[in-house]
Formats: structure tokens, C-alpha cells, sequence
């Protein structure tokens, strides 16, 4: 329990850090702030979509209905992060290049990544068989898990991209950050990854009472069960 | 004799040989693709009318057709065998690995023979000139194969989900995305003669391709076994 009052500490803590510690950068101003919860938000979604393919391995080996829903719920967590970081990725975008969009190969290649999750998304409900549906769709999150290293590092070093490379570390391979800032972009990571971690645990379980009452057959009663706004 | 390497290769040509044989007498897989393809092709050149369209937008054009010719035709072979209620004498008789690279052979042989009809119509339709030959057909090559390398798997699965039609393109795109800019890329340099061709984009392609075969052979016998 301790950890969840940790991430609200950390996420405070972040935030105020963020907008007050790292002077504005030269030429972009205060739009570099952003850096700290893109790059988080992109973590979160790859170490989602690792998750999620792990799960698919343990799915795969076992055949626990238990790995089957970890790995939806963790590609679930995992589009959410990405969705974020590509629409915080199009801010930036817009502030730094002009446009929100403008086909940058990290651009096209988060696309991609969107894609391969939302079809495993579209195959999962297009399966009416429970198992069958596990078998297939974790299959398929581990074709995705192999191909999508292509779309994360192969081809937007393949193009010329104009995403920052040298936020982190400079071009000569030395740490550009004060430690302060360090600091800051540390937490605004371990808070992200928690937070993604919190998230799963609280769906995994939501998921897992929707499937017992369902095996009860007392899924009509779920709407009495819940206390209804206002 | 399982295990010697001669029997394997006997066992995939015998699924090959079945596979080819079962479409010489329905032709349905090739009816699909073919004609889908002549479609596309005809409504393609029929909207750009007279006019010589640049280099980068007949790359496009060009894997764009293929792409979903192949879409339309790749998953028969799997869809067939569910259909026709044949899959479970091949789970019986066939060892996976026999059975996942007769079908990815055959899936090859079925996009090798649309690409002899296609590409010079197309290149006939469209008024474009090829001014490097090798790389061109190699480039045509390389992605077929990982057309074909990535569909095989995809076309199990759908075949053995039951469900057809659309989520077949739904499922195979994404993963076929990573081939479609260097494909382009490198069709690009073929129509223009005087760019650099890249040879980092074959390797990347070859990759795909190399990758998208094992990760298939790998996971097959968990789509075709319950």
C-alpha cells in the first residue's frame, strides 16, 4: 500500500520540479518541459507492451486464464501510455516543426505500434471462444512483440528524423543533464512506471471480478453492485 | 522418418504438392487474388487517365496494389482447409513444421505468380520505366518474402478464430507496416535512375523477413494444435 502514497508524492514532487528547476531551454522555450512526461509516457508503453508479451509467453506455457487477462490488461495500459505520449510527442511537434503531424518516421513508427495493439484489441472481441481467443490473441501480441522492435529502433534510425536524440546525452556521449534535473526526469520516470503498475494491479482486478461473476452467472447483478452517480 | 532433414523436405513438398494440386482443381485462391488485383490495377490507371506520374507516387501506387492483392488472396489457404472441414485430416497427417512451411511455400508460389502477371501490366498501364533491373527484381523478391513470411501465421489464425473476411487485412497490416516505407523507398530509386540506391533498406527487408519466418514456425503449433 505504502508505494501508492509514494506515487503521489513523486507526481507532486515532479510536477513542481518540472516547471520551476530546468531553466527554458534557449530556443523553444518552456515547450522542453514537455520532455518530462513524453518520455516517461513512452517508457510506460513499451514496458507495457514487453508485459504484455511476457504474459503471452507465461499465457502460451501454462494456460491460465489469469496470464491471458494480465496480458490484456497490461496492452491495455500500454496503448493508453502510447496514445499519450504520441499526442504529447504532437504538441511538441507543433510547437518545435510547425505542424502536429507531419510524418516524421517517429511519427509514422508510433503509428504502427498503435495499430498492431488496436488490431489485437478488434481479434480479441472478434473471438467468441474463451480459450480460443487467449490462444489466438496471445499469438498474436508476440508476433506484434517481434515485429514492433522494426517500427520502435530499426527504421526511424533508417530516416533521417528530426525527434530529439540528444536530450539525455550529448552527441559526443556525455550526460547533459544537471543533477537537479536528473533528479527530476528520475522521478518523473519511477512515478510513471509505479502509476502504470497501480493501474494494472486496480484493472487486473476489476477484470478478474467482471469473470467470476460471469462464471456465476450473476453478471445482471453487477449494476446493483455499483453505486450509481449521484 | 522424423527427424532426418530428407523426409522433412519430403513431408513440406507433400503438403506443397497437395496444396497446389487442390488449387489447380477449384482455382480459388488464385481466382481472389488475381482478379483482385486486375481490379485494382484497372481502377488505379483508369483514375490517373494519360500522364506520367512521378517516381515516388508509382512506388506507392505499386506496393499498395500488392499489398492488398495479397491481402485478399494469402489467407485462402488456411480459410480453405477450415472451410472444407480438411484441416483436421492434415493435423493428423501432416507434422506442424511440415504443414506451416508447405503453406508459406505455396503462399510464395501464389505471389511470385501474381507478381509475373502484375508487374508488367503494371508497368505497361502505368507508362513507367524500370531503369534498374537486378535491384528491382530483387526488391519485388525480398518483399514477397516477408509478405509471405508474416501472412502465413496471420492466415492460421484467422482460419482457426473462425471469423474471415476484413479481420484478415486488420490483423496482417500492422504487421506488414515496418516492410511498406523501405519497400517504397528502394521501388523509388528503381523508377529514378539517378538516386542512391540503398542497401541498408535490403538488409532491413531481409531481416523482416528472416525474423517474421521463425517467430511463424515457432508459434504455429500453438494456432494449429488446441
Amino acid at each position: 500500500m505504502w508505494w501508492k502514497y509514494l506515487i503521489g508524492l513523486l507526481m507532486t514532487g515532479m510536477i513542481i520540479a518540472v516547471f520551476t528547476l530546468p531553466p527554458p531551454q534557449t530556443v523553444i522555450g518552456d515547450a522542453s518541459r514537455i520532455f518530462f512526461f513524453h518520455v516517461p509516457a513512452a517508457l510506460l508503453g513499451f514496458l507495457s507492451f514487453a508485459a504484455a508479451a511476457i504474459f503471452g509467453v507465461i499465457y502460451l506455457k501454462n494456460r491460465q486464464p489469469s496470464a491471458d487477462r494480465r496480458a490484456a490488461v497490461a496492452a491495455e495500459i500500454g496503448l493508453t501510455a502510447t496514445v499519450i505520449a504520441t499526442i504529447s510527442g504532437a504538441i511538441f511537434a507543433k510547437v518545435t516543426w510547425g505542424a502536429y503531424w507531419n510524418w516524421d518516421p517517429r511519427q509514422t513508427t508510433i503509428l504502427g505500434v498503435l495499430l498492431i495493439y488496436a488490431a489485437y484489441f478488434a481479434l480479441r472481441q472478434a473471438v467468441a471462444d474463451r480459450q480460443a481467443r487467449a490462444r489466438l490473441s496471445a499469438v498474436y501480441i508476440l508476433v506484434g512483440g517481434a515485429i514492433a522492435p522494426f517500427l520502435f529502433f530499426v527504421l526511424p534510425r533508417l530516416y533521417s528524423s528530426l525527434h530529439p536524440k540528444d536530450s539525455l546525452v550529448s552527441g559526443q556521449g556525455q550526460f547533459v543533464l544537471t543533477l537537479p534535473v536528473a533528479l527530476t526526469f528520475a522521478a518523473s520516470l519511477i512515478a510513471f512506471t509505479l502509476l502504470g503498475l497501480w493501474l494494472f494491479q486496480l484493472a487486473d482486478r476489476a477484470e478478474r471480478i467482471k469473470e467470476e461473476l460471469e462464471i456465476k452467472g450473476d453478471y445482471t447483478r453487477l449494476p446493483r453492485t455499483i453505486p450509481y452517480w449521484p | 522418418m522424423p527427424g532426418s532433414k530428407s523426409s522433412w523436405a519430403v513431408k513440406i513438398v507433400a503438403v506443397l504438392v497437395k496444396d497446389l494440386r487442390a488449387e489447380y482443381r477449384t482455382r480459388y485462391a488464385v481466382n481472389a487474388i488475381f482478379l483482385f488485383a486486375l481490379t485494382t490495377l484497372a481502377a488505379v490507371s483508369f483514375s490517373l487517365g494519360a500522364g506520367g506520374i512521378p517516381g515516388h507516387y508509382l512506388a506507392v501506387l505499386f506496393w499498395i496494389i500488392l499489398f492488398f492483392s495479397a491481402l485478399s488472396g494469402l489467407a485462402q489457404s488456411f480459410v480453405k482447409e477450415a472451410e472444407t472441414g480438411t484441416a483436421v485430416s492434415l493435423k493428423l497427417n501432416a507434422a506442424d513444421d511440415a504443414v506451416f512451411f508447405g503453406k508459406w511455400l505455396f503462399n510464395l508460389i501464389l505471389l511470385l505468380g501474381l507478381e509475373c502477371f502484375l508487374v508488367p501490366l503494371f508497368l505497361v498501364l502505368l507508362n513507367a520505366d524500370v531503369a534498374r533491373w537486378p535491384l528491382f527484381l530483387g526488391v519485388v523478391l525480398l518483399g514477397s518474402l516477408g509478405m509471405v513470411s508474416a501472412t502465413t501465421l496471420i492466415a492460421a489464425v484467422i482460419a482457426t478464430a473462425g471469423v474471415r473476411g476484413a479481420l484478415f487485412s486488420v490483423l496482417a497490416l500492422p504487421i506488414l507496416l515496418p516492410l511498406l516505407v523501405p519497400l517504397v523507398r528502394v521501388t523509388e530509386y528503381c523508377f529514378l535512375a539517378d538516386s542512391v540506391a540503398g542497401s541498408d533498406e535490403l538488409t532491413v527487408l531481409a531481416a523482416y523477413a528472416v525474423v517474421a519466418t521463425v517467430v511463424g514456425w515457432l508459434l504455429f503449433p500453438f494456432v494449429w494444435r488446441d
